[in-house]
């Protein structure tokens, strides 16, 4: 399968359902579907087709309501879930030529530690609450091949000064933070093995507005600073605006709409998406 | 006398409990599952050390069993008179005259012989548990070589403790290929499942698991390059009935205020070598 010129992930007809299928509903068509699911099989879809390209360096927004596909798109991108159907190329990975959906556990693994950042919407998913913060930075160091004490601190210690947790409080564990904190303690955590691509979802929802800004800010100058290609979903569009250049939105398990984030927030064209714009307060 | 079938098991059980040895022998460090049975004493008081002793004692062997070292102890006094009533074999404290040697947490001090098998209990047989409760994802991890659980675990006791904080139980890598947990035998033992002429078992009959060492295979303690694997440091201390030195020793505290002194872990060890001194000391004096 050629690759786009330039993308460092690419993404082609990407299909996740849940429930077997059948002959009614196969092709997706939407005569046999109630939105995404179809009522003859009980199958829901919950990516339907997806296909997109993720270029250096930008952060690409992805927006829907919930239920429309945006976190299982990351979920199997992050292989937390397994893809029903599609491919996907890293550039990074066997230049390219190979699709990582269909590689082994084994190799999966090393793509999540070695070219892939996740950051969860709740914390409790990507740290473990009872370990210190140096050491749940240290797991995905240890994951990648790190086997000295004094290399991985140092490692560690520096990401947590980057997001700004005190020194003090290095040797706790998260469950004693406060939730931008432990926001702060992931974003940390996915960065550690300096991956090319880093996968936000809705890092922000549930964090108070000036914590908010905080964390924002912290991407933001992640980005300027290491050039890292970023994946955020999120259904707020203040926070899309603010940190992507492009933006895609999904209804249902496709893509409904996707452009240049000015474009699509200004000049809305698919009916969802001007009603998603309307709501904004 | 005894209305049992030799060895407690009918013969169907035992060969089972074979079946599971054999593959645990092909793959070193593996743990195989098996149908743990109920036995006359509670789940957790080494009844996998029992069934696999079991399975394999023999008419002619002659058993050993030590709890953490003494030959004494309750556990290790009920489960001997059990296995003895059930098959009629001789006992022996002597490691070097017994052919099995079932072992709560040690490995005896006398170095074993190709001759011999040591059957060790195992509480908890899954190194990875602590970081993965899910047996199914557990498996999956040891499937693909997949450790980082139990070296997290490590790393995050020398961030608490600044050093490697396992009193027993350091896990350890088998053959270049599995993580396996050594039973809680203290650190100072680990080094001594490496290369070991005798057949090792492992029994884990709460957990229903199996797993073994065959001779001479290489079990290697998991360190960090910069910090190495140390075992508990016998330094300086003699064992004040035998006074052997450099093997492990326990620790007691006398009343007041004297300072601690120190025995043989090993009963047997330090009972023989006790009994040799004064036969030595007999000789010395009749030669005179």
């Amino acid at each position: 399968m050629e690759t786009n010129e330039g993308a460092v992930l690419s993404l082609q007809n990407f299909r996740k359902q849940f429930g077997s299928g059948c002959e009614k509903c196969a092709d997706l068509d939407e005569r046999h579907l109630q939105r995404n699911y179809c009522p003859n099989c009980r199958t829901t879809y919950a990516c339907a087709d997806v296909s997109l390209e993720l270029y250096g360096g930008e952060i690409l927004g992805v927006v829907g309501e919930s239920g429309s596909g945006k976190s299982t798109l990351l979920r199997c991108l992050y292989f937390d879930e397994e893809a029903s159907s599609g491919e996907a190329f890293l550039q990074g990975y066997k230049s390219g030529q190979v699709n990582i959906f269909t590689e082994t556990g084994q190799q999966k693994r090393y793509i999540r530690n070695y070219h892939l950042g996740m950051v969860y919407q709740n914390p409790y998913m990507g740290l473990r609450m009872s370990f210190s913060s140096i050491g749940n930075i240290a797991e995905k160091l240890i994951a990648a091949g790190g086997r000295s004490v004094d290399e991985m601190t140092g490692r560690a210690t520096s990401l947590l000064h980057k997001v700004d947790i005190p020194p003090y409080r290095f040797l706790e564990t998260p469950a004693t933070f406060s939730g931008g904190m432990q926001q702060r303690v992931q974003i940390a955590k996915a960065l550690s093995n300096n991956p090319p691509i880093l996968l936000l979802d809705e890092i922000t929802t549930g964090l108070d507005l000036s914590v908010q800004a905080k964390v924002l800010d912290l991407i933001k100058g992640i980005q300027r600073e290491l050039s890292i290609s970023m994946i955020v979903v999120s259904h707020d569009l203040a926070v899309i605006r603010m940190l992507a250049e492009r933006t895609i939105v999904m209804l249902d398990g496709k893509i409904v709409e996707q452009g240049l984030t000015d474009q699509v927030l200004e000049d809305p064209q698919h009916p969802y998406t001007q009603k998603l714009v309307q709501s904004l307060l | 006398m005894n209305k049992y079938n030799f060895a407690f098991f009918d013969e169907q059980s035992k060969r089972e409990i074979r079946r599971a040895l054999l593959k645990a022998v092909a793959i070193p460090g593996y743990q195989v599952p098996f149908a743990s049975r109920e036995m006359p004493i509670a789940r957790g008081w080494g009844t996998g050390g029992l069934q696999v002793m079991l399975a394999i004692v023999g008419k002619k062997d002659v058993i050993k069993v030590i709890d953490q070292g003494s030959d004494d102890s309750v556990n290790a006094v009920s489960i001997r008179k059990f296995i003895q009533q059930m098959t009629g074999v001789l006992e022996t404290a002597e490691t070097s005259e017994a052919s099995i040697v079932q072992s709560r947490h040690r490995v005896p001090e006398v170095p074993l012989t190709g001759e011999q098998i040591l059957i060790l209990q195992v509480p908890i047989p899954e190194p990875l548990r602590e970081t993965e409760q899910s047996e199914l994802r557990a498996k999956r991890l040891h499937a693909e070589k997949e450790y980082s659980g139990v070296w997290l675990s490590l790393f995050e006791q020398i961030m608490k403790y600044g050093c490697t904080a396992t009193g027993a139980d350091h896990p350890t890598m088998v053959h270049e290929r599995y993580v396996m947990s050594p039973s809680p035998i203290p650190r100072y033992d680990n080094r001594r499942l490496n290369d070991c002429a005798a057949l090792i078992l492992f029994g884990a009959g709460r957990e229903k698991k199996i797993y073994a060492l065959p001779p001479y295979t290489k079990v290697e303690s998991l360190a960090f390059v910069d910090r190495p694997f140390v075992s508990e440091s016998m330094h300086g201390k003699i064992c004040r009935l035998c006074g052997a030195e450099g093997v492990f020793l326990d620790e007691s505290v006398q009343a007041a205020g004297a300072g601690p002194f120190y025995e043989c872990n090993d009963t047997g060890y330090c009972r023989q070598r006790q009994s040799s001194k004064s036969r030595l000391d007999r000789g010395e004096q009749s030669g005179d």
